[in-house]
């Protein structure tokens, strides 16, 4: 009895070492969250002080500020284009690079490269230049006698370009695709192959329901990076060209820190947050349907 | 890991081998399409500001320094110099104090079964959805009241009690991994709970806690969101404020001494990609997986 007494006291010991965790959970995470949502419904303004005002930050939003509305469907858009050509690009490389053939480690250092330099501002640089009118990109166009386009001047193109650096930072997905591939029996494939399956049915019956778990887990991160994406369309072309890659973080960022309109900004900012809760949960509730766990009622 | 079936054992050999040839023909390729941004910003930061705008050709006509001579000097009263030194000022400590935090609360989770353990953690695993957007402005006001605005206290303080759900995840499933009989060994000889995290499991744990602090640094030294709203000083500007600042005052001017710093700003995760390579691929992949 006192020994058992005694196991249950020394548990209580991971108490003490998740306090730091505890601490910080509550001081900076959960109560931070609660002091914008209480703001959200306020004026308040540094400069001003605050008033309850009850919904009419909300209700504003969606009636009498011409840049919400646009700025969602800019945010939408990106989020449509990043994610899935990146988790495209990751999946198709990562299957290019699970072959055991010499040098495979020096590809996969160079493939994964690009992502160690995220969303950085000298990279936000880099792609100003790359793609400007008469940037590197149109002049190998060039050569090949494309004529080139005008990738950051045009509404239509520039998101797709801004999108295009998160696409080429595939990295991180791809190496969990990697080692997603590498689990998955190669009896699985050697069976299948026995009854005569075609490659294009391996990839469709084995490999990616074995991946879906990863790709689950990849699609969720993505996602909650793309809707918060900041630094490139901020840099690389300042919201513009007519407001065409003037993204939700933007928004909040102008209203905030620029008209520091905090209260209204605290509102832009918890729709963001449910908008990506109802597709997280959205996600979650559609991964029954569609993601294979190999271990599933065991 | 590269466990790979033995595959096409009738194929002949000739076959395999243009094959083989094939794959090193699409690796290559692809590889140099993904370098190609970074290699031409290397080498045009070596070029005369002219040559960039008129700007045909990969390597520079000749060689010039200028763009790293004249933006690393001070042209205004703050330079790169103070730059380079105050990333490495918010970064290292930010990196030290998070890898040893989230370590202890890794253990904590991972290896004691305390009162409200599967609450708690589960509260800990959501917040890896907590968007950042949402924190930013009442962290600012909170900062604020704190004094904390414009010093690199809002980046050092977070990190010591553990606000990176990920890095405690990565440790937390690593530990997992380590079997539970050495505890119970360093028990019975009388260590207590911090001795034996620290002298019996922190030796092992090498590798995620090398992974943590790889990702923390990189992330840190990158993040440009956080510092700019943080941080108002040009004297406490990081490398990414500077590099921005750069980019508005002397936006007509000077693209090699732009092009010289932005390249600056990306060796030191390059060198430290290279030199601690393997971390990064084991680190990402046992996060991942087993969970």
């Amino acid at each position: 009895m006192s020994k058992h007494k005694k196991l249950k006291r020394y548990q209580l010991w991971g108490l003490v070492f998740i306090l730091p965790w505890l601490i910080g959970f509550l001081v900076f995470q959960l109560f931070p969250l609660l002091e914008s949502l209480y703001y959200s419904f306020t004026n308040y303004n540094p400069l001003r002080g605050s008033r309850w005002i009850g919904l009419s930050n909300y209700i504003k939003m969606f009636t009498r500020d011409k840049d919400v509305i646009p700025s969602m469907i800019v945010t939408l858009n990106y989020v449509l284009m990043s994610v899935p050509l990146k988790l495209l690009s990751a999946l198709v490389v990562a299957m290019l690079l699970n072959h055991k053939v010499r040098g495979i480690n020096l590809f996969r250092t160079v493939y994964y490269l690009p992502s160690i330099f995220g969303g950085s501002v000298a990279i936000s640089i880099l792609w100003r230049f790359l793609f400007k009118s008469d940037g590197v990109v149109n002049q190998i166009l060039g050569l090949f006698h494309i004529k080139g386009l005008n990738w950051l001047g045009s509404p239509d193109l520039a998101l797709l370009t801004v999108s295009l650096v998160s696409v080429w930072q595939f990295g991180s997905s791809m190496v969990l695709f990697l080692a997603g591939l590498q689990q998955i029996p190669a009896d699985m494939y050697d069976s299948a192959r026995v009854d005569g399956a075609s490659p294009h049915r391996i990839f469709f019956r084995i490999t990616l329901p074995m991946l879906s778990p990863i790709i689950f887990f990849n699609l969720l991160m993505q996602m909650i990076n793309a809707f918060q994406e900041f630094t490139l369309p901020f840099v690389i072309t300042n919201g513009g060209p007519a407001n065409a890659t003037y993204v939700y973080s933007m928004m909040i960022y102008d209203n905030a820190f620029r008209y520091l309109n905090m209260g209204y900004a605290s509102a832009q900012s918890w729709v963001l947050f449910l908008i990506m809760a109802v597709v997280t949960v959205f996600i979650f509730k559609s991964s029954s349907v569609w993601v294979f766990y190999k271990d599933e009622g065991t | 890991m590269n466990r790979l079936p033995e595959r096409g054992m009738s194929m002949n050999k000739r076959k395999r081998k243009t094959g083989k040839w094939i794959q090193y023909g699409v690796l290559i390729t692809g590889g140099f399409i993904i370098l190609y941004p970074l290699l031409w910003m290397f080498f045009a930061s070596f070029k005369e500001n002219q040559e960039i705008l008129s700007g045909t050709g990969f390597l520079p006509r000749h060689f010039s320094l200028e763009g790293y001579r004249l933006g690393w000097k001070d042209n205004w009263q703050y330079g790169f110099k103070v730059f380079m030194k105050n990333s490495f000022l918010l970064v290292i400590p930010t990196v030290v104090f998070s890898t040893i935090s989230t370590t202890l609360v890794g253990y904590g989770f991972a290896r004691f079964r305390f009162p409200g353990h599967k609450l708690l953690f589960a509260v800990m695993l959501s917040t890896l959805m907590l968007p950042n957007t949402v924190l930013i402005i009442p962290r600012y006001m909170l900062f604020n009241r704190f004094g904390w605005v414009n010093t690199y206290l809002p980046f050092w303080i977070p990190a010591l009690f553990a606000t990176t759900p990920f890095h405690i995840f990565m440790v937390y499933q690593f530990m997992r991994g380590l079997p539970v009989e050495l505890d119970e060994a360093a028990k019975i000889d009388g260590c207590g709970p911090f001795r034996i995290l620290f002298s019996i499991l922190a030796p092992l744990l090498k590798p995620v806690l090398f992974s943590v602090a790889v990702f923390q640094f990189i992330w840190n030294w990158n993040d440009f969101f956080n510092v700019f709203i943080m941080i108002s000083g040009v004297e406490k500007y990081t490398l990414s404020l500077g590099l921005r600042m750069m980019m508005d005052t002397d936006a007509a001017s000077a693209w090699n001494q732009i092009l010289a710093m932005s390249v600056v700003s990306l060796l030191p995760c390059t060198l430290f990609y290279f030199t601690m390579q393997k971390y990064f691929v084991e680190g990402i992949a046992t996060t991942g997986l087993k969970g």
